[in-house]
């Protein structure tokens, strides 16, 4: 059951941002800037938190899962420590993160050769 | 190779690209992709809960090996492929991500590993990070004033 929640949860999250594409001429890049701000203030508003809840990585592993994982340590540390906290939280909360995509992108860039473009 | 086009052509392909109607095949596409990834990425979630491991930790654990599983895919030149019939559904995972660091960094490596790989890992990456950051600041700044 989890995993089909995980499913329609992720895959509807992907519909909206295919929607945005193909409706706007926003490209990925913006796209993927949109919601990782999206994340942020849901995450805030303790919305976003809710849907993680029910859908679990369906509602995680998206990027705009990555927001509300900033606006969760945000609020973490400013119950915490106050003011500093707003500059704390987010980098904690998302470090893992932010320190795979460094750590295994670098590493694969590095070894990996690209693709020889035939363009017609 | 861009600039050879006449403006004919142009015109033409500039037309394609044009935001129309969302395409039917283009939604279930992504939906599918889009919900497969997420699915993985539940398993891996519900192992790694299983062996008891904390609510968090699981959850940044996932989140690491999606990554890695994103930059892996990428350095085979599989997920680009994954990435023309999903659409937004590769993209918005975190897996494309990653994706999106490894695929600009292994391109321009003939730069060198300072500005070829070290800065273009963060073409898109550096943009979601500046606007990811920035805006949970600001969020944090006002949490702290309103509470």
């Amino acid at each position: 059951m989890e995993f089909l929640k995980a499913f329609i949860v992720g895959g509807l999250i992907c519909v909206a941002g295919q929607l945005l594409i193909d409706l706007t001429k926003l490209t990925p890049a913006r796209i993927m800037v949109i919601f990782v701000v999206a994340g942020v203030v849901l995450g805030a508003l303790g919305i976003y938190p809710r849907l993680v809840e029910w859908g679990g990585a369906g509602a995680s592993v998206p990027i705009i899962g990555f927001g509300n994982v900033l606006a969760k340590g945000v609020i973490e540390d400013v119950d915490k420590k106050g003011l500093i906290g707003a500059f704390s939280g987010g980098v904690r909360a998302g470090a893992v993160g932010i320190a795979a995509a460094v750590f295994f992108g670098y590493i694969m860039a590095v070894v990996s050769k690209p693709k020889a473009k035939n363009k017609t | 190779m861009e600039q050879k086009r006449t403006k004919e052509e142009y015109r033409k392909w500039s037309q394609q690209q044009a935001p129309g109607t969302p395409k039917a095949k283009n939604l279930v596409m992504a939906f599918l992709v889009g919900g497969i990834i997420c699915t993985i990425g539940q398993f891996i979630l519900r192992a790694l809960l299983n062996t008891g491991m904390a609510k968090e930790d699981a959850g940044s654990l996932t989140t690491l090996f999606m990554i890695f599983i994103g930059a892996f895919l990428t350095g085979l030149n599989v997920y680009d492929d994954i990435g023309r019939i999903g659409g937004a559904g590769a993209a918005i995972p975190v897996t494309g991500f990653a994706n999106s660091i490894v695929s600009p960094a292994m391109e321009y490596k003939k730069e060198g590993y300072v500005m070829g790989v070290g800065a273009r890992m963060f073409l898109i990456a550096g943009p979601v990070l500046v606007y990811g950051i920035f805006s949970s600041i600001i969020a944090g700044i006002v949490y702290y004033l309103v509470s």
